[in-house]
């Protein structure tokens, strides 16, 4: 099995924004799309103030959340959007529990860390991130956060590349 | 040690014999389904992985479409015939684009019950608390796992226990009470949870009534609710699953709750969840006579045969007032059955609705049309995010508010 890294590093995006439903992420008249790189044009492309988003992010960046993200349907394409604009960590107040399983099942990288988005880090700043302990690490501006760190299921299916590459890893 | 409903659930599904929150355990899953939103990916992942052998049990195993029924983009169209195409080949079950809503079409196959676990890729899924049986949402992968494996991984959620005391006020319906229960604990305040429900207004509610109140867990974060089936309800699922030993999975009596939380229902109004999100609940007479363009009938919440007889009940010899627009969606093809039987789909007809076919009507991608900038709709469906049902405003009430505001025109509560 391929090891991926479990410490990265990468330029945040703060969406300081509570209960960002499904429909914000990645609409629903857009539900049809089964393609990856089709979704990435997409993302929040229903969220005010995020339309250029696709337009702006960089593979390796990474999205700091409020509370209860991903709140509403259970549709994938609003966490395969995210990984076809190459987004390589989540980091979030909380999740909407579907979109929860569904980041961690595609393989996505998620941590939840309450207090984040009231810690000053701004969109730019960049953080070093340990997946298996849950530190997150600003160096520029000395903020040092816990977040809860990754559980033995949520690391095999991580290192796997997902849920099902993961069941066949351990089902051969 | 003593368990919660979710926690015995669990249990007896392979979660081992004491399951606590936090844990992470495997969970067989007993009903399995897909439906055309998100159908299609699940069949692509399986024919990805598993090309040859994609379907653990297909007697377990189904797709329903409902989401967009029949299909009116190609997008969607599309989408279903790679489910039907696969289902085919596969000997998997379809319930078509003329059945209605896959849990609605679930409880009256009988192909759930109480304590049973059951998942498909639609996010009211755990509308299925309703009589006791743990329903979930899940994300297409996550369901074409289980299509293969029968099982997923689950993390224990905690549960968080609400008491509604005394007796629903006659002008109420269970729609006000979930709308209650809403707007009380905000769209984060069972975040993770499961929610057992009780009280005396829960319990004389009838399988309507607790379809409707379970079918806005979601709005609040919650895993599920779950109601304790009545005696009534046990009979109901007996005769429709033919399982003569149906039985309510029961919490112990000193199980442990992570929050408990009164609400007294003596003194209920009619309520209504305003723009833009459905935590933003008020009484009707706070926003009474607000002008209105449109009224939805219909969804998962109040798509039963019961909600559509109060609103016709209401609607019968009258006219909807001018340029309002009412549209009705029944759950499934056998409410749909039912209307034509009690003759209702005259009195609606007459009284200027439309009526189409059954599934899940405004929800999603437009089965009975969106909202125009500016249009203000009158829903008893259960989410009113801005964008989801189009760029209008959409208000969620009973069917009674429902009815009564498309007589006058504006918001009232009669």
């Amino acid at each position: 099995m391929p090891i991926k890294p479990t410490k990265l590093s990468g330029r945040i995006w703060l969406v300081d924004h509570d209960n960002v439903d499904t429909d914000m992420i990645f609409h629903n008249k857009h539900l049809h799309i089964t393609k990856l790189a089709e979704m990435a044009p997409h993302a929040f492309g229903n969220l005010e103030g995020w339309k250029d988003f696709p337009q702006q992010a960089q593979p390796g960046d990474v999205l700091v959340l409020g509370e209860n993200f991903g709140s509403g349907s259970s549709r994938q394409q609003a966490v395969d959007c995210f990984t076809a604009l190459g987004i390589s960590l989540l980091i979030g107040e909380s999740f909407g529990a579907i979109y929860k399983r569904n980041a961690i099942n595609a393989g996505m990288a998620l941590l939840e860390c309450g207090g984040i988005t009231d810690s000053g880090l701004q969109s730019g700043d960049v953080v070093d991130v340990d997946l298996s302990q849950g530190t997150i690490s600003c160096k520029t501006k000395e903020i040092h956060l816990k977040a809860k760190s990754f559980s033995t299921v949520q690391m095999d299916i991580y290192q796997a590349g997902g849920l099902f590459k993961y069941g066949k890893s351990i089902s051969a | 040690m003593p368990h919660t409903i979710i926690e015995k659930i669990i249990s007896a599904h392979g979660g081992g014999p004491n399951p606590r929150p936090g844990d992470i355990v495997w969970m067989n899953i007993d009903y399995r389904s897909a439906r055309d939103f998100g159908g299609a990916n699940v069949v692509a992942t399986l024919q990805e992985f598993y090309p040859d052998d994609p379907i653990g049990d297909v007697g377990k195993t189904y797709f329903t479409f409902d989401t967009n029924a029949p299909a009116n983009t190609i997008g969607y169209a599309e989408n279903q015939h790679i489910c039907r195409t696969f289902a085919r080949k596969h000997g998997v079950k379809v319930f078509d684009v003329d059945r209605g809503i896959g849990t609605h079409t679930a409880l009256e196959e009988g192909l759930v019950w109480p304590g049973a676990t059951c998942v498909g890729t639609d996010s009211h899924f755990n509308i299925l608390g309703a009589i006791g049986a743990f329903g979930q949402g899940m994300g297409d992968q996550d369901v074409a796992f289980i299509f293969k494996a029968g099982k997923t991984w689950f993390e224990v959620p905690p549960t968080m226990k609400v008491i509604f005391r005394g007796k629903l006020p006659a002008n109420c319906t269970a729609r006000d009470l979930t709308l209650k229960l809403v707007g009380t604990l905000g769209a984060s305040g069972a975040l993770g949870k499961c929610v057992e429900l009780g009280g005396e207004a829960v319990d004389s509610l009838d399988l309507a009534g607790r379809i409707t109140l379970a079918s806005m867990a979601t709005e609040t974060g919650a895993i599920s609710y779950f109601i304790r089936p009545s005696v009534e309800v046990i009979n109901i699922c007996k005769e429709l699953t033919g399982r003569p030993d149906c039985a309510p999975v029961m919490p112990d009596p000193d199980a442990k709750y992570c929050e408990s939380l009164e609400i007294d229902v003596s003194n209920l109004e009619p309520l209504i969840s305003c723009p833009p999100n459905p935590e933003n609940v008020k009484t009707v007479r706070e926003v009474a006579g607000k002008k209105i363009d449109s009224v939805f009938l219909g969804s998962c919440t109040n798509g039963r045969i019961e909600d559509i007889r109060t609103a016709t009940k209401i609607l019968k010899g009258k006219k909807i007032a001018h340029g309002v627009m009412m549209k009705v969606v029944p759950a499934t093809r056998e409410v749909y059955q039912q209307m034509l039987a009690e003759g209702l789909l005259k009195d609606l007809f007459e009284a200027g609705a439309i009526i189409t076919g059954a599934g899940c009507g405004g929800c999603a991608s437009g089965q009975v049309g969106m909202t125009g900038k500016g249009e203000v709709q009158l829903s008893t469906s259960n989410r009113n995010f801005k964008g989801k049902q189009g760029a209008g405003e959409t208000y969620l009430c009973s069917p009674v508010t429902a009815a009564l505001s498309a007589l006058k025109g504006e918001i009232t509560a009669g």
